[in-house]
């Protein structure tokens, strides 16, 4: 006999196991997957839907035009500047928000409530809200620096070249840093106490216990946060659409704006797609590269 | 003594930077939009309205169609999460109980997807439902937000589940239970909390998306909350509405506020499940 009583009940549940995970593959085939293959597959394409003439095949003519745009690599570069600068930012300033959340004081529960906001509201609406903040005549942002005499004029924060990327990596900050803390503040609290107490009686200083237990105890929890805010950061839309459409002169445009552009301002999907296509091989590469260095 | 009260005031200060730094820009939104529209536009700003005002409260309802934005996101957003959460908790139910072959495989594989930004979906999905004609449709919304949130609840309940006690589903199988009534009966209601917990974050996230409903919402009384807004202004710098946006802005954001207060133990948890235990 080749099939036992608990073999042939395995085979009922490895099926039943299977049925259940027929929605989640129709869902993520047909919704994630299949886009990717077809935003590779399209990027061979010149693709014109206001002509109504099919896709035509062109090879790698998206590509090698791509690599000769100077505003899609100056988008490459403003998405780098934008990813590198917030994402180093939110990090120092998550870490000094978990390290003072993970004492224990009264209302410790409402400042985490707190803190926890700015990460619930809709990005693209509290960017609308720091639009009319940085606002140049009737800002705060302008009145409140003018009253504590940091500038002597107002600034046009949005409008300027040289200030207008500070201003959306100072809203991503705001907006991301308590999702940064969060993540740190949930590893902290995995680090036994014991480890502390120990050392005290070793008597090591505060730095110490940072440098040898709390530190190297978050790693994990460190490289998860950062994992993921780089990701989101490179992919930023939403908050840059608002806050300045990619302007000042092409100054924040990062590369998911400049797709959107080419996409549905200028239609040429096909092009559109090749920029995602190249901006996702360069993600992978230097990931792939990341993790041999480590 | 002295030292530790000028530790402890330090602390203090902190703490209320922290909280100030938190909430000022929308503490900002919410004295914006109780000014009139002639305060709002008069110098020196004033950091208290003069006469609290909630014309323009009223006006985004009765000049705007935000009712009909707010409805449009509600039904979209209910309905992924529901979606999302159910998908998910099928999903996640076969990878950690019935650990049926290939199923951390199949984890990784989705998890990947949370990790590509969504301009990688963007074009082939509007080309997609231009085809089958859904623009405008709630389903070009709710398909979208469903997966891209799967990954999450999936990793979530995962997790979860793997912490149920496997003497409670043998008891239930030698009670003559079937695997479905196993799932259904006894996990899913033991799993309510974590199923909470998911709903709650899916539901946030859906909610504030922008970049899908932006692009697969093109009638204007088709449009969510997050995009409605945004397309209040104006057509020059000047001729933006302010006072309008603000209160909108406030209306949108004070749920998700009190959301966030009521639920952040469960949200936190929700966000933190992989950082911890994976």
């Amino acid at each position: 006999m080749r099939i036992t009583d608990g073999s042939a009940s395995l085979t009922t549940s490895e099926r039943f196991g299977r049925l259940l995970l027929v929605p989640a593959i129709l869902l993520v085939g047909s919704i994630a997957f299949y886009p990717i293959l077809r935003n590779a597959i399209l990027s061979f394409y010149k693709v014109d839907i206001l002509s109504g003439i099919p896709p035509t095949f062109i090879g790698f003519k998206n590509f090698s035009t791509l690599l000769q745009d100077s505003r899609f690599l100056k988008s490459l570069g403003n998405t780098a500047y934008f990813t590198i600068v917030s994402v180093v930012i939110e990090f120092l300033l998550g870490l000094g928000f978990a390290l003072l959340l993970n004492r224990t004081f009264r209302a410790r529960n409402l400042v985490r409530a707190t803190v926890l906001i700015p990460w619930a509201l809709p990005t693209a609406v509290m960017a609308i809200g720091w639009r009319w903040i940085y606002n140049d005549v009737y800002g705060v942002l302008n009145d409140i620096l003018l009253k504590l005499g940091i500038i002597s004029t107002k600034i046009a924060w949005l409008g300027n070249p040289h200030t207008a990327m500070m201003c959306a990596i100072f809203a991503d900050v705001w907006k991301s840093t308590p999702f940064v803390a969060l993540i740190l503040l949930a590893g902290l609290q995995s680090i036994p106490r014991e480890l502390y107490e120990a050392s005290e009686l070793d008597g090591a200083t505060e730095w110490n216990k940072f440098r040898l237990i709390t530190f190297p105890l978050l790693l994990p929890s460190i490289a998860l946060a950062l994992l993921f805010r780089t990701l989101q950061a490179i992919g930023i839309f939403d908050l840059i659409w608002v806050l300045t459409g990619g302007g000042p002169a092409g100054t924040t445009e990062t590369v998911s704006i400049y797709v959107y552009n080419y996409a549905y301002r200028y239609l040429r999907l096909g092009y559109a797609s090749s920029a995602v296509t190249l901006t996702f091989l360069i993600i992978l590469v230097i990931g792939a590269l990341w993790l041999r260095r480590k | 003594m002295v030292k530790k009260k000028i530790k402890l005031f330090g602390f203090f200060v902190l703490i209320v930077i922290v909280v100030l730094f938190s909430i000022s820009p929308f503490l900002w939104q919410i004295i914006t939009s109780l000014k009139s529209n002639e305060e709002i536009f008069s110098l020196p700003i004033s950091y208290f309205p003069h006469k609290i005002n909630f014309r323009s409260y009223i006006e985004i309802f009765t000049e705007r169609p935000f009712g009909r934005y707010i409805l449009n996101s509600l039904f979209v957003a209910s309905c992924a999460t529901l979606l999302c959460v159910f998908v998910s908790s099928l999903a996640a139910y076969a990878i950690a109980r019935i650990k049926i072959k290939g199923g951390s495989k199949f984890l990784i594989v989705v998890l990947v997807v949370a990790f590509f930004p969504q301009i990688i979906y963007l074009i082939p999905l509007y080309e997609l439902f231009g085809v089958l004609g859904l623009f405008n449709n709630p389903i070009a919304l709710i398909l979208p937000y469903a997966t891209i949130n799967l990954p999450f609840g999936i990793w979530v309940l995962t997790s979860f589940f793997k912490q149920i006690p496997k003497e409670i589903e043998d008891a239930a199988k030698v009670d003559g239970f079937s695997r479905g009534k196993v799932l259904f009966r006894i996990i899913l209601p033991l799993s309510a909390p974590a199923l909470a917990t998911t709903a709650i974050l899916v539901f946030i996230l859906c909610w504030n998306e922008f970049l899908f409903a932006l692009t697969f919402m093109v009638k204007d009384l088709a449009r969510t909350v997050p995009v409605g807004i945004a397309m209040l202004s104006g057509a020059s710098m000047y001729e933006i509405p302010w006072d309008k946006i603000s209160a909108a802005t406030v209306i949108t954001t004070l749920p998700l506020v009190i959301i966030t207060i009521l639920f952040q133990r469960r949200i936190v948890e929700g966000l933190t499940a992989g950082a911890v235990k994976g």
